[in-house]
């Protein structure tokens, strides 16, 4: 068994600056959790505190059923592949490789198997004489997978591996780490911070915000339901329309259910979710009037931004590098556009619409 | 790659690099040189006349078993030297390395020392351990030692060395420090990961990482005790007790300047040249294969 559960963790800096405010969540034996948040969030000090680099000031952290908050890095039996990958730069892939085992006292013959074993899953069985200093990017990216696989620890930990790549390896990698955690089943703890990476290799996303946590789930529940619009702006590219209602807006948009009796709120949108129409929406959906002002066209899907033409005012066009308040971007498929500057209207039912607290804390459900 | 820099005028590079050259001829190659003439040449003891004799210096002062001594003396108060103030100077780098309250005021104040100028580092010292005077040497006597550096020839080289180890360890101290703060911490960190104890990850990790700083100090360390101990000896024991610290630069400067050799003082000083170039040269020949960059 080798699950990790988390209870209440703090963490506290000397200076006073509280880093992780109260954290619980588990990951189960053999599950992929990752760890997404913006820079600053807090999710790469959660994963040192688990890794035993850093000190936990509050809370429990149990690995298998242990409370490691006492036990030293080394005898919490995880394995950790690093941002900058962290390779001794004096040792041979091999020694590297094999460095671990010897601290263990492990003998000579079965670290050899190990070393050529996990030499052969990652692909770098040629490689083994080399220095890191040697190697490519993705070469040592390998040799620090290959550090932690050796192990065979309970426990794999992984501190943004993928972000020193070049984007056409990191999708490659992407998907051999997620290949060689089924194929090993080990537990595994995965910080980054970008979304793509989170969503396609977790089995349960915890998105961070501030030292906190936003939200748990499954990624295409959280993708489906997010609970803040932290979240749903965070999690899916491009993000989640969100567009400010009044109280008098969201009783005419939200009649006839619960939701209609709320104050004031946020309304949330997915951009795949709008749909460019000639008629308005049927009952309970939504209808946008847009001028658009900007195409982007990625071949197979054209991104549509649109400025909200409200009562027949002309649309504010956007500064450079910033997205008005009344900015709606619209996905559609293909590469049939409408012109810059051409009027349209965008419509989406209403199980697609999403409904937060004004705060934007909250997600308001039926 | 290399820079290219594009100069319009051709006189230009060489004007900037000029007073450089400048310095380098007039202060090193032209002593240099006027010391391998003299070292061909012989005077009589009152330097009224001057005798080409070629290496005939060389073949006496080969002949004499004081030179030699003279250059296992030499050789020993360097590794002595180099080996206490280099260690020393890294206990207090990974002492000094580690996250503590202060740190800036202590590191500043171990760097103090490498202001100090030889000669007042050895009286410094000579003060303290002087047998009459020296606090230290007091409290060594109450112990039950017969602390004597101005008769006994192995406390006068202690006395040296120490004057000599802790001027150098500042030095060491601030490369090492450098050194030390460019290891990844994360490769540290891995280390403890992967079992390895502070003990071990010291002499698995960092100290292997550490080789190109430790093989360039122990160049200049060796270099220093070679050369720079003059003021120090000077100062502290003036070679003796009975040529106990007498070492081949403090030769030169007796036989020369108090002895009225010249010849064989010059003869000396081409020697003293030749071996600290073959040292380096053997230094970066086989230490830096070893050398992990």
């Amino acid at each position: 068994m080798s699950n990790v559960t988390l209870r209440n963790v703090r963490k506290t800096y000397p200076g006073g600056v509280e880093a992780i405010k109260g954290i619980d969540f588990a990951v189960d034996d053999g599950q992929f959790c990752v760890l997404v948040g913006p820079s600053g969030c807090g999710k790469s000090t959660l994963l040192r505190m688990v890794a035993g680099l850093e000190t936990i000031t509050k809370g429990e952290i149990d690995i298998g059923g242990r409370v490691v908050n006492d036990i030293e890095p080394a005898d919490r039996d995880i394995a950790m592949v690093f941002q900058n990958y962290a390779l001794y730069p004096h040792m041979s892939v091999y020694n590297n490789m094999a460095y671990g085992l010897r601290n263990r006292g492990m003998p000579k013959p079965e670290i050899d198997t190990r070393v050529r074993e996990a030499a052969r899953i990652l692909e770098i069985g040629a490689l083994l004489e080399r220095k890191p200093r040697q190697l490519s990017g993705g070469q040592r990216q390998r040799v620090a997978m290959g550090r932690a696989i050796v192990r065979q620890p309970k426990v794999f930990l992984f501190d943004e591996p993928l972000s020193n790549l070049d984007a056409k390896l990191r999708i490659a990698m992407r998907v051999e780490i997620r290949k060689l955690q089924r194929r090993l089943n080990t537990t595994s703890i995965y910080v980054t911070h970008d979304q793509l990476e989170a969503m396609t290799l977790a089995d349960i996303l915890v998105v961070m915000n501030g030292g906190m946590v936003e939200q748990i789930g499954n990624p295409l529940e959280v993708y489906r339901k997010p609970a803040s619009t932290f979240v749903a702006s965070f999690i899916g590219a491009p993000p989640m329309n969100l567009i400010t209602l009044d109280a008098d807006e969201i009783r005419a948009q939200f009649s006839g259910d619960a939701r209609a009796n709320t104050e004031a709120g946020i309304l949330g949108i997915r951009p795949e979710d709008l749909l460019i129409s000639t008629e308005a929406a049927a009952s309970g959906g939504l209808s946008l009037d847009l001028v658009v002002d900007a195409i982007e066209r990625v071949g197979a899907e054209t991104f549509v931004y649109g400025a909200r033409a409200r009562h027949g005012e002309p649309a504010i066009s956007a500064r450079p590098g910033e997205l008005p308040p009344g900015e709606v971007i619209v996905r559609v498929p293909g590469q049939n556009a409408p012109a810059v500057g051409e009027r349209i209207m965008v419509t989406a039912p209403r199980e697609r619409l999403h409904l937060f607290s004004a705060d934007g804390r909250r997600r308001i459900d039926l | 790659m290399q820079k290219q820099s594009v100069f319009h005028s051709p006189l230009l590079p060489f004007l900037l690099i000029a007073p450089q050259v400048g310095i380098v001829l007039v202060f090193f190659y032209w002593p240099a040189l006027q010391a391998v003439w003299q070292s061909f040449l012989l005077q009589d003891a009152f330097g009224l006349s001057t005798t080409f004799v070629a290496f005939e210096n060389y073949a006496e002062l080969l002949q004499q078993p004081e030179y030699f001594n003279a250059i296992v003396r030499t050789f020993a108060f360097s590794a002595l030297i180099a080996g206490s103030s280099l260690s020393f100077a890294l206990l207090l780098a990974v002492m000094a390395d580690k996250p503590l309250r202060g740190v800036g005021l202590y590191r500043t104040l171990l760097i103090w020392p490498y202001a100090v100028a030889p000669a007042v580092a050895g009286v410094l010292w000579m003060f303290m351990l002087h047998p009459s005077l020296g606090v230290l040497a007091r409290g060594l006597r109450n112990m039950g030692l017969d602390w004597n550096p101005l008769l006994n020839g192995n406390h006068a080289v202690i006395l040296v060395v120490l004057a000599a180890a802790w001027k150098q360890i500042s030095y060491n101290f601030l490369f090492f420090l450098a050194g030390l703060q460019s290891i990844p911490k994360s490769v540290l960190e891995a280390a403890a990961i992967d079992g390895a104890g502070p003990m071990r990850r010291f002499w698995t990790v960092t100290f292997p990482l550490l080789t190109p700083t430790i093989f360039f100090l122990i160049v200049v360390n060796i270099v220093y005790a070679f050369f720079d101990t003059f003021g120090i000896i000077d100062a502290m024991t003036g070679g003796g007790p009975a040529k106990s610290t007498e070492t081949l630069v403090y030769k030169v400067y007796l036989d020369g300047l108090l002895g009225g050799n010249l010849g064989s003082s010059a003869a000396q000083s081409v020697l003293l040249m030749v071996i600290v170039i073959g040292l380096t040269a053997i230094q970066f020949r086989y230490v830096e294969r070893k050398v992990t960059y």
